[in-house]
């Protein structure tokens, strides 16, 4: 299997590096989470990995080029602030962007265009939404679309920044079940995310505090030790699972995070 | 129904209502981007940034047109390099740009002769002074504009929504960002003597918002921000024959009232929802 993804002790960052040594090897058809408190890197890989910010350091290869050679076969979806006002467009058309990375600017949509939306709207479950107009829908619905363009495109490399954000339960497992979708189909799904559950269920993971703490199999990366490396955070064993993180501040249950901070 | 037609029986008339009709349906595309965009302020910034080139020009006994352009270019450049160099607070630098644009533009004015008449129609417009060749280059522009608008939509429209979203689909968001900027020029150049340049800003922006209250699509928002304007020019220009208004601000006046009626009668189909804070 080729590498769709591929950094080798790369250093990522504005003016300093916010996490240097990355080595990692993300083949077509698998996943990696992202994981580690907000400004531990996870964004900002994300961000060198779609071309937005140059490498410091080392190398990094995506789809065997340079990030951002390839628009068309890489989709990125950021952490969204969006504009409440006006924006006068319906589901569908938002959706629909998610195939100009391969039209350009003028080519005509297709057949096959209109069936890459319509699939995306049925996974993410906003197949009922597709007329409504994006102003109208809640932060968490608008999420799904924003999600669901990234799908439309059948892009190679799919880069989702905190795409869980905002989300129900039902949309998380909707879009749980949309990454493994693209897994199947060929694609390298890279996605930060807060949640252990999803982290376990990638292929890799790497854990991150503005280092590179542990990569790999979740099974190995996801140590006991990496996550106290990671998070810093109280543990407590399950007999039914690995370690579930407990923000010392809280009496129960899974650690279930609703940041929006600025993006890390 | 006389009294809404037979000013038009004018030939000055008729070419001011041409006039009007084809800056509108412009300033209604391009207007659409800025609204969508928030470019609100900067496209008002770019409306007074002609004001000192128009000034030169008059001083100088060149074409205005050009002037404006010339203007317009220098306010584009500094606004895109403030807008590079300050990520958060460009507000602050444009505002005070702008300002020094309008006081350059009046400092030249003053060494005019005819000052209070110059500066008047500069800031405010002189709809029925508007030649058959000014008509034809308010034609070529409106067209150059279309175009331009149709090739870029699809980069525009990711702009408006995130641009790093745009720049990772291939389409750089600096690059299109300045063309968007120089599409707003142009729409200021080709319309300060239609309405001046302190009420342009009116035009660019007063019919797409109010389409956007009610629009669901990008189409529809343009399409009916053209309509509203075309008919608010015509409207203009029928109360302003009527009463002796002045032509250029009796029509910008209807198309803000269109605006504050559409806004006060506008029910949203749905309350905002509730921002997920964590």
């Amino acid at each position: 299997m080729s590498s769709a993804v591929h950094m080798d002790g790369a250093s990522v960052g504005w003016d300093y590096p916010v996490v240097d040594g990355i080595t990692i090897d993300v083949p077509a058809g698998s996943s990696l989470a992202l994981i580690g408190t907000n400004g531990s890197g996870k964004s900002t890989i994300l961000r060198t990995l779609a071309g937005l910010l140059p490498p410091i350091g080392g190398r990094v290869s995506v789809l065997d080029g340079p990030p951002g050679a390839n628009p068309a076969r890489v989709a990125y979806v950021g952490q969204f602030h969006p504009q409440g006002f006006v924006l006068p467009l319906r589901v569908r058309d938002v959706v629909a962007m998610g195939r100009y990375p391969r039209l350009g600017l003028l080519g005509r949509p297709r057949r096959a265009d209109a069936d890459a939306v319509d699939h995306a709207l049925g996974e993410l479950g906003i197949k009922h939404l597709a007329d409504r107009a994006l102003r109208e829908l809640s932060g968490g619905q608008r999420q799904r679309v924003y999600v669901a363009q990234a799908i439309a495109q059948q892009a190679d490399v799919i880069l989702l920044d905190e795409p869980a954000s905002g989300l129900d339960l039902s949309a998380r497992t909707l879009l749980r079940a949309a990454i493994a979708c693209e897994v199947d189909r060929g694609a390298a799904v890279l996605f930060a995310t807060h949640d252990l559950g999803d982290a376990r269920t990638s292929d890799q993971v790497m854990v991150l505090a503005g280092r590179v703490v542990s990569a790999g199999p979740p099974a190995t990366a996801l140590s006991r030790d990496a996550i106290i490396a990671g998070f810093g955070l109280v543990l407590e064993e399950f007999s039914d699972g690995g370690p579930i993180a407990l923000d010392p501040g809280h009496a129960h249950g899974h650690h279930d995070d609703h940041d929006h901070g600025a993006a890390t | 129904m006389n009294v809404l037609t037979v000013p038009f029986t004018d030939p000055l008339l008729r070419e001011a209502l041409l006039a009007g009709v084809l800056v509108g349906i412009a300033a209604s595309v391009v207007g659409a981007f800025v609204v969508l965009r928030g470019l609100a302020f900067v496209g008002d910034a770019l409306a007074h940034g002609v004001l000192p080139g128009i000034a030169a020009a008059v001083l100088l006994g060149v074409s205005s047109m050009i002037g404006a352009l010339a203007g317009g270019i220098v306010m584009m450049v500094g606004v895109t390099a403030i807008t590079r160099r300050t990520r958060l607070s460009g507000d602050t630098a444009i505002g005070l740009l702008f300002v020094g644009m309008l006081a350059l533009g009046v400092v030249i004015t003053s060494r005019s002769a005819s000052f209070s008449g110059d500066i008047t129609r500069i800031l405010f417009g002189d709809l029925l002074g508007i030649t058959r060749g000014d008509l034809v280059v308010q034609a070529v522009a409106t067209g150059l504009v279309l175009l331009v608008a149709g090739v870029c939509a699809r980069p525009f429209l990711l702009l408006s929504i995130d641009p790093d979203r745009a720049t990772v689909a291939g389409f750089p968001a600096g690059r299109y960002h300045v063309i968007m900027l120089a599409l707003i020029t142009v729409t200021v150049v080709v319309s300060f003597q239609a309405v001046g340049t302190l009420l342009v800003f009116g035009m660019l922006i007063a019919p797409p918002a109010t389409a956007a209250l009610y629009a669901r699509r990008l189409p529809m928002m343009m399409g009916a921000a053209a309509i509203i304007s075309a008919v608010s020019v015509w409207a203009g220009l029928v109360l302003s024959f009527q009463y002796r208004l002045a032509a250029g601000a009796t029509i910008v006046l209807v198309q803000v009232a269109v605006f504050f009626v559409a806004l006060l009668i506008h029910r949203p189909r749905t309350a905002p929802a509730p921002q997920v804070v964590g």
